[in-house]
């Protein structure tokens, strides 16, 4: 069933903003309205066409009466981010992340007129230990429960919307669990982590990471939206790379440094206001998290068009990473090398 | 090769000035291996090696295996260990499958896990299909800087039901030693002498994906590294399991970390099959007792059998 009108959380980030674009772009839909506490960036309104834009704080009761007002029947909250708006912004994220969805929901519940919810949640709720297995698949929990940062939000979010989706079992509620973004367009924590020209990793570790193309994520939520498909999925593209292996085809340099000492590096590099890692991205860059993308496969109906490496492959290629050891010059020097050889047979 | 020499039918400056110009053309194989040395091979291929992983390109599986690394890296370093120190001999390798997922399960022995890798390097080698083998380590493993990263990229992962049956389900050769600790860290006076088989994780891994159980006997690892005392304050400090005490360890430090140079035999029984026992098998714990106290018996008396057939520990 195509939804007639359909709210969007989050517009002024990249995911929620050109998730209203799609949606103005379909004649099928009536209406788009795009929440978010601060106007999206001038690009990005332009993109957005007809959706009309609420500047509304979610956390405000407020938002019940855009969503009965505006008959809204479709509820799309992409607005649980990971990224926080400043070094002092950990705190407003965290009620953003989950007393806005509390409000959300309860405004949600309260209107008769919304039957589909869509939540994008993210991986970290499975936690990054070394106890955990390789994969993980929908049904599984976290071997400790994330203690805070993004990973917790998420997890509190996730709780909410089962309550709620026991409280109106009439709404089709989704809930997308994704692995990391990347893209030549997003910008992410993992995206600025990357860009550094020395990369810190801990030494002695290797993690796995899975990544999803954010092209593929907004296709992902768009045919949640438009299609009705409860339930809980996994979704991250096909194939891993070594975090080792990402940096190397990024063409930086990376840093090991002990595990000791992460905090500390994160430190300087939250104040230097080049990445801001939470003590829960720091796990996740230390284990690594792998999911079962089964699911979406077989019962969402959708292949990711990038894999793993692919996206990794465009992010690098689009944001015009320059390698800090040309691969010309490898070639260069391995040709000499093997014409030396040659010429001492 | 050295002895070989190949007279060249052209002439070799011509051939080598030719050879620059054309570098990205690759010769065809049969020619190169008649034209150049063996050597020069040997350096285009650490030449190509090395330029993948400058680039990182090269795949991994989910679980992080990186098969370019373990058999260009990981495993080389092996093979004077496996051939030449414990001149392993492999009994019944046609018992594992050149295809398809099947579970070897194996005894543990020798305080450092040297069996699970010259297992693993006896299959890669020696087998026709030369599988990797997918071996199912303790939490402490990847816990453990270094070494855990090291392991994931060899191929393995945690010891767990969930990790067990997606690399079994996937075909692969997967690889348990379910007396884990208690086999590797017992005592000298309690070798070939099988410890408790876990809670039978393994045989349920191996029901619910319908795979043969292959028991694998290790004759000469116990040897190794023979433990007569364990420093349990040293351990509980360090977090590790044990702390082992061997005749040379630590009293002659680094130099006592030289394995003993036993005599190796690694049999791999008759597959114990799996999926003929129905679909809920693995939900019927009598089964999986049974199933567990059979492979263990079959390891058992196959050691046992072993053991009276070797006349010294170091010549075989």
């Amino acid at each position: 069933m195509t939804p007639k009108v359909v709210l969007v959380t989050g517009v002024s980030r990249f995911l929620g903003g050109h998730l209203a674009a799609r949606f103005a772009a379909n004649p099928d839909i009536e209406r788009v309205l795009g929440v978010d506490t601060e106007p999206p960036p001038r690009d990005l309104l332009r993109r957005m066409g007809r959706a009309e834009f609420v500047r509304a704080d979610i956390r405000n009761p407020l938002i019940s009466k855009v969503i009965s007002t505006a008959n809204v029947d479709t509820v799309v909250h992409a607005s649980v981010t990971a990224s926080p708006a400043g070094p002092t912004g950990r705190t407003v994220m965290k009620e953003m992340n989950v007393i806005g969805t509390m409000q959300l929901l309860a405004a949600c519940q309260k209107s008769p007129r919304v039957t589909k919810l869509v939540v994008k949640s993210t991986s970290a709720v499975y936690g990054s230990s070394s106890r955990d297995p390789a994969v993980f698949t929908e049904d599984m929990g976290p071997k400790d429960l994330p203690s805070s940062g993004y990973a917790k939000d998420a997890v509190e979010v996730e709780g909410y919307v089962r309550g709620f989706s026991r409280r109106r079992p009439d709404v089709d509620v989704t809930t997308l669990r994704f692995t990391n973004f990347i893209g030549p367009r997003i910008d992410t924590v993992l995206t600025r982590y990357f860009a550094l020209p020395v990369v810190p990793t801990v030494l002695g570790y290797d993690a796995r990471v899975q990544l999803l193309h954010s092209e593929d994520a907004l296709a992902v939520l768009e045919r949640a939206t438009l299609h009705d498909l409860p339930g809980v999925y996994n979704v991250g593209g096909d194939g891993v790379l070594l975090l080792s292996q990402a940096i190397r085809r990024a063409g930086r340099l990376n840093l090991p440094v002990p595990s000791a000492a992460v905090p500390t590096v994160g430190g300087f590099f939250r104040s230097a206001r080049l990445v801001d890692f939470s003590p829960d991205q720091m796990r996740f860059l230390n284990w690594g998290r792998v999911i079962d993308t089964t699911l979406l496969r077989k019962e969402f109906g959708f292949t990711p068009r990038w894999t793993t490496q692919q996206a990794f492959d465009d992010y690098v290629n689009g944001r015009g990473l320059k390698p800090l050891i040309d691969p010309e010059t490898i070639d260069a020097a391995e040709r000499g090398i093997l014409d030396a050889a040659a010429r001492f047979r | 090769m050295a002895g070989a020499r190949v007279i060249p039918l052209h002439d070799p400056e011509r051939d080598a000035a030719r050879r620059a110009r054309h570098v990205e053309v690759v010769p065809e194989p049969e020619q190169q291996q008649s034209a150049t040395p063996d050597w020069e091979r040997r350096l285009t291929d650490l030449l190509s090696f090395a330029r993948r992983r400058i680039a990182g390109d090269y795949q991994i599986d989910e679980f992080g295996f990186d098969r370019d690394l373990t058999e260009n890296v990981l495993m080389p370093p092996l093979k004077p260990l496996y051939e030449k120190w414990f001149r392993v001999e492999t009994i019944g390798l046609n018992n594992i499958p050149t295809a398809g997922g099947a579970l070897i399960v194996a005894n543990h022995s020798g305080t450092v896990p040297l069996d699970a890798l010259m297992t693993a390097y006896g299959i890669a080698s020696e087998h026709p299909a030369h599988r990797p083998l997918r071996g199912l380590g303790a939490d402490l493993v990847f816990r453990t800087p270094v070494l855990g990263a090291l392991a994931r990229k060899g191929g393995q992962t945690l010891a767990c039901n969930a990790d067990a049956e997606r690399l079994l389900s996937s075909g692969e050769l997967v690889g348990v030693w379910p007396e884990g600790f208690k086999g590797i860290g017992k005592p000298f006076k309690d070798r070939y002498k099988l410890q408790r088989f876990g809670r039978g994780g393994f045989v349920s891994a191996a029901l619910k994906t319908g795979v043969p159980i292959i028991p694998v006997s290790i004759v000469g690892a116990e040897e190794i590294y023979p433990m007569i005392g364990d420093i349990k304050t040293l351990a509980r400090l360090l977090g590790f399991p044990y702390f082992p005490v061997t005749p040379f360890f630590p009293l002659l430090g680094p130099l006592g970390a030289i394995p003993l140079p036993s005599k190796w035999y690694i049999e791999f029984g008759e597959p114990i099959r799996t999926d003929v026992f129905g679909e809920n098998a693995a939900d019927d714990p009598m089964l999986v007792f049974n199933l567990t106290d059979q492979v263990r018996e079959t390891i058992q008396q196959t050691l046992y059998r072993l053991l009276t057939q070797r006349r010294n520990v170091f010549l075989g």
